[in-house]
């Protein structure tokens, strides 16, 4: 099923499709940006099990890092984050 | 009880797959994952789920799946089930994911015939109270008062009860599940696994696009489900009724928080009058009644 092709064009003709990290830069759609304040997370991981987008990863020590390339700006991490580490900030600012 | 952090970093959805911002049920897939990694086959009938991978020819899902037609996953999936029997793989995990639409509409039949045959597989209906996929249409699973393209001033009609529908066919297992209680969830996916035969998973997966909320209240939405008693967790094991928590602990009215809370937060149920409200919370209490007596007898 794997294949290293990055286009249409480059693939064999099948059926199948490639899993593939990046089908979209999903990035692109946000609006608000979470950023996490390291000094206040409890690395309690709820942030990271909740994301839609699996745009949170999990640090060695559980804190939570963001990929801002595929982040949408859902906004579910800040809402969710029970000591409030979390804040959505808009882009450009 | 498994914790968060005792849970796969491993992701088999992978990032930059296009489902709407705060998507719920792109939460319930990645904790699909979660409980069964990647010795799973999925089949997908037409629904949101077969978008948000992305298109032709690539995929945001890292596990083998086969795209179905919306009306054959229970079909589709004895078929796969035969398949991996006749190759004497025993490892892996058939799951069929279909939306409430190829669910409680369209899908009805084969799910039966799935569910009659005693096929082993587990059925995950993903509910999202409408069509998603082609811009929110109502389905069967469409809450009575809600608004969609195709019930502009409401829907005069009650939801169906699935999970009973499916009691009715004596199958093994059914259970109900949110992606906003994600221990309960994963636990009862893996329950299923190791059952032998038809198992039915109900998941009340909020939809901001449909539902008409802020993207960053999908978690908050099912949460408030649960706690006004709108949705319920229980499980029902060879024929055994049983309230999961926080559910089991609001049998008591009281403890319920007014459906008013839950049903006034999204602008889907913007229409509902005061009359309507009452008729959703004396539906809501009359579930519970019969709840408590299931769970009493038992
Ligand atoms: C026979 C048939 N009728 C209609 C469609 C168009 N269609 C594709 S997905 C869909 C709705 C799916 O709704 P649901 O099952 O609730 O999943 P959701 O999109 O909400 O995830 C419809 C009507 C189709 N693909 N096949
Ligand atoms: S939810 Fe908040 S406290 Fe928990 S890991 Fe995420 S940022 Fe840290
Ligand atoms: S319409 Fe709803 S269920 Fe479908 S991808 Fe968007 S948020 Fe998810
Ligand atoms: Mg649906």
């Amino acid at each position: 099923m794997s294949s290293s092709a990055k286009t249409r064009k480059e693939k064999p003709i099948t059926t199948l499709s490639s899993p593939t990290v990046g089908v979209d830069k999903t990035g692109f759609w946000r609006t608000f940006r979470p950023e996490v304040d390291g000094s206040k997370c409890t690395r309690c991981t709820l942030c990271w099990i909740y994301c839609p987008d699996g745009a949170i990863t999990r640090e060695e020590d559980d804190s939570p890092k963001i990929d801002y390339d595929y982040c949408k700006g859902c906004g579910i991490c800040a809402n969710e984050c029970p000591v409030k580490a979390i804040t959505m900030v808009r882009e450009g600012e | 009880m498994v914790s968060i952090k005792e849970l796969s970093k491993e992701e088999y959805l992978l990032k930059g797959h296009i489902a709407c911002a705060g998507c719920g049920p792109a939460i319930s897939l990645r904790l699909l994952f979660k409980a069964l990694g990647n010795k799973v086959i999925l089949v997908v009938p037409a629904c949101c789920s077969s978008v948000i991978p992305g298109p032709y020819p690539f995929t945001s899902f890292a596990v083998p799946v086969q795209n179905m037609l919306f009306e054959a996953t229970g079909a589709t999936a004895s078929g796969v089930v035969a398949a991996l029997r006749q190759r004497d793989i025993k490892d892996v995990t058939v799951v069929g994911w279909a939306g409430d639409g190829g669910t409680f509409d369209i899908g009805i039949q084969a799910l039966s015939g799935a569910a009659e045959r005693e096929t082993d597989f587990i059925y995950i209906c993903y509910d999202n109270e409408a069509y998603g996929n082609t811009g929110v249409q109502r389905s069967g699973a469409t809450p009575y008062g809600a608004w969609t393209t195709t019930t502009p001033t409401g829907k005069k009609e009650r939801k169906k009860d699935i999970a009973f529908i499916m009691a009715a066919h004596r199958i093994p297992y059914i259970a109900t599940a949110c992606p906003s209680y994600p221990i309960d969830f994963i636990e009862k996916i893996r329950k299923a696994k190791e059952i032998k035969g038809t198992k039915f998973i109900h998941i009340l997966a909020p939809c901001p696009t449909g539902w008409r909320y802020d993207t960053s209240k999908t978690v908050e939405m099912g949460r408030l489900a649960v706690r006004t008693g709108v949705w319920t967790l229980f499980e029902i094991e060879h024929g055994k009724f049983k309230l999961n928590p926080p559910s089991s602990r609001l049998i008591d009215r009281a403890k319920r928080k007014p459906v008013k809370e839950y049903l006034t937060l999204q602008g889907r149920f913007r229409k509902l009058t005061e009359v309507d409200i009452e008729k959703t919370q004396k539906w809501v209490d009359e579930d519970w009644e019969r709840y408590r007596k299931l769970a009493s007898n038992q």
